[in-house]
């Protein structure tokens, strides 16, 4: 079998265009915050677009949970880790190479950086051949790189290389200095001086004492009086030096773009799944989820939202996990209850959870069935604007337009607090026409509203409410929870906490 | 080389941690007026004595013996001794005033400043030598047999011509000759100096032999970067050299500190031996029990801090109180009470550090730690009542107490009524007592001091302040039982200055 991509299992697929910008649903989700904080530090594989790119063939979101789950073995995942820190190594030392002047330290640094390559897919090759692997890509990938690190071009790279980095590695010399004179000749192993000083004092020794060795600098580069040395410690090896010159002549195309391709590619694995560890230490759960492209009955258990969570993880607070399930012929999720209270976070979560299921990753929560939508839209309430009423509202009123206009049957819509900026009779109105249409398209929606009456609008609908702690109402929960929208008790509440129920407040007006 | 003249086979450190409740001890044994009469106005001398004498705990017996003999020895050579003391502090300043280089980013100039240093701790390590051939034989102490023979053993003539040869070669007339590898990018990697070796074959021989290729090249004086790559490779080929020497100067260094720490301590001694043999007051080489023992038996033993306060000599007690546990001290108000339960405390600090102690004879079990539990005056900013704060503070003591040590009570529970405060103290002091706490209280509390004399359990020795007929004090603390009354009647009238009739 032929491989060529680890993200894709036919050749095709990988041809598909990746998504260089980030989808315009990302902010709203804080998907750029999540694809943020898991490629920190590997800007080098440019690995954002592979999260930007969405997919819709079932067949391919199994392909990459099945590399997920083989990379859950430990050890193929520190394998794999150890392959690429060669590679990048391999990567700054080619690097170097570009960076310095004097042609011998040019030509030691492309000797080195080969021969960390060769020592990479080695070590890959004799790695891989133990691990019990499920996965397609896997398996492939394994036969490939073991018949590349067989191959003679491969072996006889590897030979030349060792032997020339030993024969370089035993070469010695000596200086003379004295005044500005400087000899450089063989070394004739005189003994070392400074031990025998060290030796002289040794029955003085007490405790420990400073360390006067002065630490030089270790750039990589030379001044003219080291290159001059090179020069004639060249002179003094003559055959060695220009074994050097002919091999690097020789191997200057030696890289392998199946590997390359593989080293960026698994990235997007080992990036997401370093990321998740983070909530897993924190003793929180994800789960591979059951993907539908026709059933649209989902639900999570324990879910949170990742971005929200690694925040707080960092701040060493304790994160809240929500469930959700939508049965028979419920499609619409109406969220309502007291603000801060998590809804906002509960809308994402739903939104997060369904793009990172549909691009292959494993999702926060212990078990989850997810629909495989074909586009994902989200109206999140920017900033409050009295000046632009009328405009914001008719902003609304076009962007939602667009929206379900764009929709087909098999898209999600996530609507965050829309026509906010109108009288609450308006607001009901227009809410109710909008439902009308995600409810005749029989889309996925969440929808976080303070419009109690949008939660029992049809069989379609389910409510869901944010809580507060009974004894003290101004303490959130964050739990989201299926139950029927009751702002009454919780409004009694908070007046009664501020002294504003009737009795109350007839007491406090003074006479 | 180590000096090992506090342990047999450690080094005192001067940094060890004091026992946190230090500042108690001080206060209540005024442990300053002796460390003052010791340290005799030098600030080293007192950090030493005042780590010696609060860490004396950790001694076993034999440590004390170890250092009085050493000690013994140094009040027969005092001068000597402090000749050697002198040569210590000596090289320590001279080296201190050398300074300058042992910052330096260049091993160059660390290694001058090295060989300078190294040059006069040679110096002053012949004069040591010198004075241990000379009088090494007037010291019988192991401490000081030891010291003296390791200075002749490690110290001959042979060692210091090899120590001379490294000195005036490591100024490198010949040039410096370096053995390097090639690293990555082929840059220069271990960079070992190499002695020269010089040719033994014949001017003949080297004529015919094939030559090894030589090359070489000189910097161009007006190269400036090219003097300076030129000098750092030099550094790179003396950095091991430089860095040993430096370290060997340091721990000679070193040699020289803990030589001057060790005999501070003695010096200290003198000190106070001068003093209160001036005042003609008595001195004795303690004899020190295992701790699991119970002794506690003295003649003429006075308080050393009071004697040297007052400047003369001043009443000294007896007492017998082997296989005791608990002494009970009652009686006349300023009888000498106090200061009896002080000279108990400083003579046992003295002892466990292998010092002297001020009696005319002295013996008494180890004990793992002192405390003292001493009446505090009335704290304004204390928001606790006075009883709180005691029994906090007696807490605090529990905490860190072990079996086997001593507590010094000083009208301690007498902040509540007599009852109450009775029945404290006899809880208290039945559990220290029980779990082999050795304790002396001086204290008012008549109905307690009784109440442990009622039941005779023979582990426990009464003491008095002795009053005499008329009234007055002799200072003696006598063996005796508790009386009801402690006499602050006689106070009253001492102070009111009237006549009056003994009762």
């Amino acid at each position: 079998m032929n491989i060529h991509s680890i993200l894709f299992e036919n050749t095709e697929d990988g041809i598909t265009k990746e998504t260089l910008e980030a989808p315009v649903f990302f902010a709203d989700l804080n998907l750029d915050q999540i694809v943020d904080a898991v490629t920190a530090g590997r800007q080098e594989y440019n690995l954002k677009p592979l999260f930007y790119t969405s997919l819709h063939d079932i067949n391919v979101i199994r392909y990459r949970q099945e590399i997920f789950r083989d990379l859950e073995n430990e050890i193929l995942f520190e394998h794999v880790k150890s392959f690429a820190q060669k590679m990048r190594a391999m990567r700054e030392h080619l690097a170097q190479t570009d960076k310095l002047y004097y042609k011998y330290q040019k030509e030691r640094w492309f000797l080195e950086a080969v021969g960390i390559y060769c020592d990479a897919v080695n070590g890959l090759a004799h790695d891989l051949t133990p691990v019990d692997l499920k996965s397609r890509g896997f398996l492939a990938f394994r036969e490939y790189v073991a018949s590349y690190a067989e191959s003679n071009r491969f072996v006889s790279l590897l030979a030349e290389t060792k032997k020339l980095i030993a024969d370089l590695a035993a070469a010695k010399y000596c200086l003379h200095i004295k005044g500005n004179r400087i000899q450089v000749r063989h070394d004739e192993s005189e003994t070392d001086y400074s031990a025998e000083v060290e030796k002289t004092f040794e029955k003085f020794k007490q405790g420990a004492v400073k360390d006067y060795k002065i630490a030089f600098s270790t750039r990589p580069d030379m001044n003219h009086v080291e290159a001059k040395i090179l020069d004639f410690v060249a002179q003094l090896h003559p055959d060695l030096f220009s074994n050097l010159d002919d091999y690097c002549a020789k191997n200057g195309s030696y890289l392998d773009g199946t590997v390359c391709v593989f080293d960026r590619e698994i990235q997007f694995y080992i990036a997401y799944l370093e990321y998740l560890a983070i909530f897993k230490r924190a003793g929180l759960e994800v789960c591979y989820p059951q993907i539908s492209n026709t059933c649209k009955e989902v639900y999570d258990h324990e879910g949170f939202d990742l971005a929200l969570a690694y925040k707080l993880i960092r701040e060493n607070s304790s994160v809240v996990c929500n469930d959700f399930y939508l049965k028979g012929k419920e499609r619409i999720i109406v969220v309502s209850g007291p603000n801060q209270g998590g809804k906002t976070t509960f809308a994402r979560t739903f939104g997060q959870l369904h793009y990172l299921a549909c691009i292959g990753c494993p999702v926060p929560g212990t078990e989850a069935q997810l629909f495989l939508f074909d586009r994902l839209f989200t109206h999140f309430e920017k900033e409050e604007d009295i000046q632009n009423l009328r405009g914001k509202l008719q902003d609304d009123l076009v962007r939602i337009h667009q929206i379900l206009s764009w929709s087909t049957s098999n898209g999600i819509v996530i609507i965050n607090e829309i026509f906010t900026s109108t009288t609450l009779q308006d607001a009901i109105f227009l809410c109710k026409k909008v439902m009308e249409t995600i409810m005749d398209q029989d889309l996925l929606c969440v929808c976080v509203t303070f419009i109690d009456e949008l939660a029992s609008l049809s069989e379609k609908t389910v409510s869901m409410v944010s809580t507060v702690v009974p004894e003290n109402p101004a303490l959130r929960t964050y739990k989201i929870v299926r139950r029927p929208a009751d702002g009454l008790s919780y409004a009694i509440s908070i007046a009664e906490k501020y002294r504003l129920t009737y009795d109350r407040l007839k007491e406090r007006i003074r006479p | 080389m180590k000096a090992f003249l506090m342990y047999r086979d450690s080094d005192f450190d001067l940094q060890r941690k004091l026992p946190s409740h230090e500042q108690e001890l001080i206060q209540d044994l005024e442990l300053n007026t002796l460390f003052n009469a010791m340290a005799f106005g030098d600030k080293f001398l007192l950090e030493v004595v005042r780590k010696a004498v609060l860490s004396g705990f950790e001694n076993d017996p034999d440590t004390i013996v170890y250092r009085q003999d050493i000690l013994k020895d140094c009040l027969k050579n005092s001068s000597v001794v402090r000749e050697i003391y002198d040569i210590a502090v000596d090289s320590i300043e001279k080296e201190r005033k050398n300074y300058l280089g042992i910052f330096s980013k260049y091993p160059g100039s660390i290694l001058y400043r090295s060989i300078d240093v190294m040059q006069m701790f040679v110096g002053m390590l012949k004069k040591l030598k010198n004075i241990a051939d000379r009088h090494a034989d007037q010291f019988e102490s192991q401490g000081f047999t030891a010291f003296f023979a390791m200075l002749k053993n490690e110290l001959g003539e042979e060692y210091y011509a090899c120590v001379q040869n490294h000195l005036s070669e490591l100024k490198f007339r010949d040039g410096v000759l370096i053995s390097a590898e090639l690293d990555r990018g082929n840059k220069g990697i271990h960079y070992t100096l190499r002695k020269h070796r010089f040719e033994k074959e014949s001017w003949l021989k080297r004529l015919f032999a094939k030559k090894p290729p030589v090359y070489a090249f000189s910097i161009n004086e007006r190269d400036e970067s090219g003097a300076r790559a030129l000098s750092e490779l030099k550094d790179m080929g003396i950095n091991n050299v430089a860095n040993a020497l430096a370290q060997s100067a340091d721990h000679i260094l070193s040699f020289f500190t803990l030589l001057r720490t060790e005999l501070a301590f003695y010096v200290g001694c003198l000190n106070l031996h001068g003093q209160l043999a001036q005042l003609g007051e008595p001195m004795s080489f303690p004899l020190a029990m295992a701790p699991v023992e119970r002794r506690h038996s003295f003649k003429e033993l006075y308080d050393a801090c009071l004697a040297l306060t007052m400047g003369k000599k001043i009443v000294g007690n007896d007492m017998h109180a082997d296989d005791k546990d608990l002494a009970v001290i009652t009686g006349a108000n300023q009888g000498g009470k106090t200061v009896f339960l002080r000279s108990i405390g400083l003579s046992q600090l003295m002892m466990q550090c292998g010092m002297f102690v001020p009696a005319e004879s002295f013996s008494s079990n180890i004990c793992n730690g002192l405390f003292t539990h001493y009446k505090r005056e009335e704290d304004a900013a204390m928001k606790s009542g006075k009883l709180d704060e005691e029994l906090s503070r007696m807490s605090d003591i529990a905490d860190k107490i072990t079996s086997n040590s001593m507590v010094l009570f000083n009208e301690s529970f007498a902040a509540t009524n007599e009852r109450e405060g009775s029945e404290i103290a006899r809880q208290i002091i039945c559990a220290l007592v029980e779990k082999r706490i050795k304790v002396f209280y001086v204290t008012h509390l008549y109905e307690f001091a009784h109440d442990i004399y009622d039941k005779k359990t023979g582990n426990a020795i009464f003491l008095r302040a002795e009053r005499q007929t008329d009234g007055g004090r002799t200072f003696k603390i006598i063996e005796g039982e508790p009386l009801q009354t402690s006499y602050g009647e006689d106070l009253y009238y001492e102070i009111f200055e009237t006549d009056h009739a003994i009762h």
